[in-house]
C-alpha cells in the first residue's frame, strides 16, 4: 500500500538537496569550528555561510542568528534566556494561550521561580487581538509572546500589530515561527520582533537544529556554558551537517516559498471544501488567514484517536488534538481556547501538506475520510447532539477517573 | 501499541448499536473526557431459572480501547448469568484483548463499569426505583 503522509506540520522528509549539501560535512569536513587549522577553519565558514542564508530568509543580520539544537531550545533560550537577563526591570511575562509547549513549558518553569505569567485569550479562530495585549500590559511586563502561526489550526497572528503593541509599552516581543517559518514569507524588520524561533526539520532540513534571532541590542542569558560558542549565548561544538542543512533548506524556501505557497493553498482548499460536506464538521481557525498547507477539522460525536488510527489502516498519517491520543489525556488547549468544548475537540483531525504532498494524496484522503467517519459515528452514543437520549436512567458519568 | 485482538474488536464491533426497549442501561463517561459508553441489556431466564444476559449491545464515543473493551465485555458477559455478569473485572476485560498500554487502562475500567450499571439499572428497575431515576 502506498503511504500518504499528510502531517508535515509535525515534522518533513529532509529535501534530497539538503541530504546533499550536508554529506561532506559527515565524512570528509568534519572539523570543529573551533580549530584554528584548515579542518577547522573550511567547518567554519560553511557554519557561517548558512547562518547568512538562514539570516535572509527572515531578512535579518547573520550576526543576529544563534544556532541551537532545534525550536524547544530556541524558545527555551528566548523566553528563559530574556527573563533572566531582564529581570530587574519586571518580572511579567504575557504570552498566548495557544502557544507550543515548548513556549508554555518554559513560562510555567519561571512562574515557578517568582515570575508572573499572564495568558492571553484568542478569538474564535486564534487571534491574539492587539486590544487583547495592551489590556495584558502592566508597568512590570518585560516579555510578550505570541506565535507566529498556530502549529494546529494554522492561524496566522498579526504579528506587526501586535509587535508594535509591545513595542510601544517598551516590552520585547518573542514570536515563535517554527512551524510558519519557510512556508510564509516573515520579515523580521517589519514585523518589529526582537526574537524569533525557528526550527529546521518543519522546512526540509534535518532534526536536531534549530535556530533563535536575537535583535541587536537585544540581551539574553545564556542557558548552556561551556565553551562559549555561538556569541556565549549557546556552547556547544556546532552540529555542523545540521547547521549546513538547515542553511541549504533555508535557501531552497526563499527561492521556492511562494509557488509553493500558492500551490498548497489550492490543495488545500479543494480540501477543506470537500471534507466540509461531511455533516456535523467544522473547519477550526480562519478560512483564509491560515498556513498554506494546513487544514483542522472536527467531526462531532466521534473521537480523535480511533479516527487516526483508522487512517492509518489506510496508509494515511495525519494527526489529532483528541486528549486519547496525548500522553496526558488533556484535549488540545488550543482547541479549547477557541471555543470548542472538550467533547469537541476529541473529534479533531489536522491535516497538514507539504512540498511533497500531491493532489492524488488529497483525493486518497477525500476517499476514505467520509467512510471512515460515518463508521465511527455509527458506533457512537451521540448522533444529533452531546445530550444523553436514554431516558430514566442514572448517568455515571462522575465515577470514571483517568488513572 | 494495541494488541491484534483489541484492533479486531475495534474494526469489528461486536454486539454494536442501539436496542429498542431495553430491560437496563447502565451508561457511563462523559464527553468531556472523550470516553461515553452505553451498554444496553435483555435479561432473560436459563433452564435453571437463572436470570441471564439474553442479549447486549453497546454505543461507544471514545479511542479505539474505548471501542475495543465495549465489543469484549459485550462478549463477555453474553449469556452470563447476571451475578456471573457483574463479576466481569476491568482485568478481565484488559485480559481479554490482550493487554493494553497503561495509559488506557482506565478504558477497560470504563467497560466492566458499563456493564455493572446497566445490570444495576436492570435490578432498580425491577425493584420498582426505576421511575424515581433522574432522566
Amino acid at each position: 500500500m502506498k503511504r500518504v503522509y499528510l502531517d508535515y506540520s509535525s515534522t518533513t522528509p529532509v529535501d534530497e538537496r539538503v541530504v546533499e549539501a550536508m554529506m561532506p560535512y559527515f565524512t570528509e569536513k568534519y572539523g570543529n569550528p573551533t580549530s584554528f587549522y584548515s579542518f577547522g577553519q573550511e567547518a567554519k565558514q560553511a557554519v557561517e555561510e548558512a547562518r547568512a542564508k538562514v539570516a535572509e530568509l527572515i531578512n535579518a543580520s547573520p550576526e543576529e542568528i544563534i544556532f541551537t539544537s532545534g525550536g524547544t531550545e530556541a524558545c527555551n533560550l528566548a523566553i528563559k534566556g530574556f527573563a533572566l537577563k531582564n529581570k530587574k526591570r519586571g518580572k511579567h511575562i504575557v504570552v498566548s494561550k495557544i502557544e507550543h509547549f515548548a513556549v508554555l513549558e518554559a513560562c510555567r518553569w519561571l512562574a515557578e521561580r517568582g515570575f508572573e505569567v499572564s495568558y492571553l485569550d484568542v478569538d474564535e479562530y486564534g487571534f491574539v487581538e492587539p486590544g487583547t495585549l495592551e489590556q495584558a500590559i502592566r508597568e512590570d511586563t518585560i516579555l510578550a509572546i505570541v506565535n507566529h502561526a498556530n502549529n494546529e489550526i494554522g492561524t496566522i497572528e498579526p504579528i506587526k500589530e501586535l509587535a508594535e503593541v509591545a513595542q510601544d509599552r517598551g516590552v520585547a516581543f518573542f514570536s515563535d515561527a517554527c512551524i510558519s517559518n519557510g512556508s510564509v514569507e516573515i520579515d523580521v524588520e517589519e514585523l518589529g520582533v526582537d526574537l524569533l524561533a525557528m526550527s529546521a526539520h518543519k522546512m526540509y532540513g534535518p532534526k536536531g537544529v534549530g535556530a533563535l534571532y536575537v535583535a541587536k541590542g537585544t540581551r539574553l542569558e545564556a542557558l548552556l556554558h561551556g565553551g562559549g560558542q555561538e556569541r556565549k549565548l549557546r556552547s556547544g561544538t556546532e552540529n555542523v551537517p545540521g547547521i549546513v542543512g538547515f542553511g541549504r533548506a533555508a535557501e531552497i524556501a526563499k527561492k521556492e516559498m511562494r509557488s509553493e505557497a500558492e500551490r498548497l493553498m489550492k490543495l488545500r482548499d479543494e480540501l477543506i471544501r470537500e471534507v466540509l460536506k461531511i455533516p456535523r464538521t467544522r473547519l477550526n481557525g480562519h478560512p483564509e488567514k491560515r498556513l498554506p498547507g494546513n487544514a483542522n477539522f472536527a467531526f462531532a460525536f466521534i473521537e480523535g484517536e480511533g479516527l487516526i488510527l483508522e487512517l492509518d489502516f489506510e496508509g494515511i498519517s495525519a494527526s489529532t488534538g483528541s486528549a486519547c491520543s496525548s500522553p496526558t489525556l488533556e484535549p488540545s488547549h488550543v482547541l479549547t481556547a477557541i471555543g470548542l468544548s472538550h467533547a469537541e475537540a476529541h473529534g479533531s483531525l489536522r491535516v497538514t501538506l507539504g512540498r511533497f504532498s500531491t493532489r492524488e494524496d488529497v483525493k486518497r484522503l477525500l476517499e476514505v475520510l467520509p467512510r471512515v467517519v460515518k463508521r465511527l459515528r455509527e458506533i457512537s452514543p451521540f448522533k444529533e447532539s452531546f445530550e444523553d437520549y436514554v431516558e430514566g436512567t442514572e448517568w455515571k458519568g462522575g465515577e470514571h477517573h483517568h488513572v | 501499541m494495541y494488541s491484534k485482538i483489541l484492533i479486531d474488536h475495534f474494526r469489528n464491533p461486536r454486539n454494536m448499536g442501539r436496542m429498542e426497549n431495553p430491560d437496563g442501561v447502565g451508561k457511563v463517561g462523559n464527553p468531556a473526557c472523550g470516553d461515553v459508553m452505553y451498554i444496553y441489556i435483555k435479561v432473560g431466564k436459563n433452564d435453571k431459572g437463572e436470570e441471564i444476559i439474553e442479549d447486549i449491545k453497546f454505543e461507544t464515543f471514545g479511542c479505539a480501547a474505548a471501542i475495543g473493551t465495549s465489543s469484549m465485555v459485550t462478549e463477555l458477559a453474553k449469556g452470563k448469568t447476571l451475578e456471573e455478569a457483574a463479576k466481569i473485572s476491568k482485568d478481565d476485560v484488559a485480559e481479554a484483548v490482550g493487554g493494553l498500554p497503561p495509559i488506557k487502562m482506565h478504558c477497560s475500567l470504563l467497560a466492566s463499569d458499563g456493564l455493572k450499571a446497566a445490570i444495576e439499572d436492570y435490578r432498580k428497575k425491577k425493584a420498582g426505583k426505576g421511575d424515581a431515576a433522574e432522566g
